[in-house]
């Protein structure tokens, strides 16, 4: 730690090609999370994300294994899929919103086991193990970056396509449904849209961190403003901010980039909470005068 | 175009063995405004429901002949009934209200951004909710959601308006413009109401039948042939005595449960 504030270090870092690699891919991560959290946070989802999480976890540890038979298999591709599998899981088990609760913890309990079992059948570096659970993000080269970049086109392309819908049915369900919003597909929809970036999330930051990135930017966002369109811009600039700044943090010291992400990402969420506290003692002022 | 914007044919709604109503006709005019009265529990809000399609009759049909209701341009609109939505965080009024304007059309909707505001800006005047409009939702009181539910039902300007219990945490005030603008809706631009309510008094004066549900039967009329002591007897079954006192009715009875002050659906609330 007594290089964090190294910046020769730092800058020397920042020039080589994997931490540049790593950078494109958080600043990409960092936009998909920012975008999709104030949706996620409007349906109560924190849960789901980890849950989506966990089996993303599953599904990169049997892409692992699966990797030894299948040369130059992509973890990535494993995450992606189990977050898919997990988020239509949850969306079909946990159609009323009393079970979705217990269904959440059902699945991923499971799904969490499987991935334990698989993980321990893996004969590879425990280290390669360990950097799904807090993500590794400095392992990803040129045709990972191509999957994040697919990927994050394709999620904000559906997102953009049906976000007045999605937006009406997240914010006001029942008119929504009454004016002929498909709120039945587009649930599972945005489940898997998070499943997506979930398991892009697996690969960075890791299973037990991406709500660090998916849910606390926005959160955070929620905290200071309450037009959906601010805080979905709020959420991309706080995500970014934790992301990016996480990893040149931790490039010097060398620690895992999780726990500058983490540590920035609650930084901003405190602060956010500070400015609406403040901001309602002046108007509590204003009242009373 | 015909003159009749609802169409209800021989319909029944039934729930494994009990039968909500059945042998409901109804043609609903437009421009019409449709009081439907009755306990809690005896079909006013599923009526609502099938209307909009949630909920399969057991038998009969419904039609909108005289209106264009598609999948782009929705011709119905609905006010809900408070406390069944809960409202999440991260949107103010102006957002419901444009919700209800375009929140149905795919994409972002980045187009023809200044008309949207104004439509925007104009409904929300209009129920006089510009003070709060701009304030989360969640810090609103429940007369303020209100208004704002009717500007978003309005907005989109409806050929057929169906409103579950909007009078609900109204004060008198309140009551008196919800109503109001409903029925100024209706004048201006025809549009039919279909207006489910325990409280009929402060839209009295606005409704041109009732539809009066109790215990798997139905009256059906203007208001004077329906709220009268001998068909509201015939109805419950039971002696009941409409009383007319300056203007308004009042249903006293042992089984009547009309023109309570509680909040309806109170269990469903909770549950």
């Amino acid at each position: 730690m007594e290089n964090l504030f190294d910046i020769e270090l730092t800058m020397r870092l920042l020039g080589l090609d994997f931490v540049q690699n790593a950078l494109l891919a958080a600043a990409l991560l960092g936009l998909v999370a920012g975008a999709l959290g104030p949706l996620i946070v409007m349906r109560r989802m924190a849960f789901a994300v980890h849950g989506t999480a966990e089996l993303a976890f599953t599904g990169a540890a049997a892409a692992l294994l699966l990797g030894l038979v299948f040369e130059g298999m992509a973890v990535e591709y494993g995450a992606i899929a189990g977050a898919v599998v997990a988020a239509l899981l949850l969306g079909i088990l946990g159609g009323k919103s009393s079970e979705r609760d217990s269904v959440i913890g059902v699945v991923l309990a499971f799904g969490l086991g499987v991935g334990v079992l698989l993980l321990w059948l893996y004969p590879g570096r425990a280290h390669t193990q360990l950097g799904l659970l807090i993500g590794q993000v400095v392992s990803i080269d040129r045709s990972n970056l191509a999957v994040y970049a697919v990927s994050t086109v394709a999620v904000l392309l559906v997102l953009a396509l049906v976000y007045r819908p999605l937006l009406f049915a997240s914010a006001d369900p029942v008119v929504a449904a009454a004016r002929g919003v498909p709120v039945a597909w587009l649930t599972p929809l945005f489940a898997v849209l998070v499943g997506i970036a979930t398991a892009l999330g697996v690969q960075t930051v890791g299973m037990l961190l991406v709500l660090a990135l998916l849910v606390t930017p926005a959160a955070a966002a929620c905290r200071v403003t309450s037009s959906p369109t601010r805080a979905m811009v709020l959420a991309i600039i706080f995500a970014e901010v934790a992301v990016l700044g996480g990893i040149v943090l931790s490039l010097a010291p060398g620690v895992p980039i999780s726990a500058f992400v983490t540590a920035i990402s609650f930084a901003i969420y405190l602060v956010c909470r500070l400015v609406e506290y403040l901001r309602g003692r002046v108007r509590v002022e204003h009242a009373t005068l | 175009m015909t003159d009749t914007a609802v169409q209800v044919r021989g319909a029944s709604l039934s729930f494994g063995s009990r039968t909500l109503w059945s042998g409901l006709d109804l043609d609903l005019a437009r421009g019409e405004f449709l009081a439907v009265l009755g306990p809690n529990g005896s079909g006013k809000s599923s009526l609502l429901k099938v209307l909009l399609g949630q909920l399969p009759l057991s038998a009969g049909s419904v039609a909108f002949p005289g209106v264009r209701h598609t999948r782009r341009a929705p011709g119905i609109g609905y006010i809900p009934q408070q406390g069944t939505t809960e409202e999440a965080p991260v949107v103010r009024g102006v957002d419901l209200v444009g919700l209800g304007l375009d929140g149905h059309r795919w994409g972002v909707g980045v187009r023809g951004r200044r008309v949207r505001d104004r439509r925007i800006a104009e409904a929300v005047e209009a129920v006089g909710a510009a003070p709060f409009a701009h304030q989360p939702i969640t810090r609103l009181s429940g007369g303020e959601r209100q208004r704002l539910r009717v500007a978003q039902a309005l907005v989109g300007e409806p050929s057929v308006l169906l409103c579950d219990e909007p009078l609900l945490s109204l004060d008198v005030t309140h009551q008196r413009s919800v109503g109001e603008l409903i029925d100024k809706r209706r004048r201006d631009a025809g549009t039919a109401v279909v207006f489910v309510t325990h409280e009929i008094n402060p839209v009295l004066s606005y409704v041109d039948r009732v539809l009066y549900f109790n215990a798997g039967d139905f009256r059906i009329g203007a208001p004077d042939e329906v709220m009268n002591s001998a068909t509201l007897t015939g109805l419950y079954n039971t002696p009941v005595e409409v009383v007319r006192i300056a203007g308004q009715l009042h249903v006293a009875g042992a089984q009547v449960a009309l023109c309570e002050d509680e909040p309806h659906h109170v269990a469903e609330r909770v549950s």
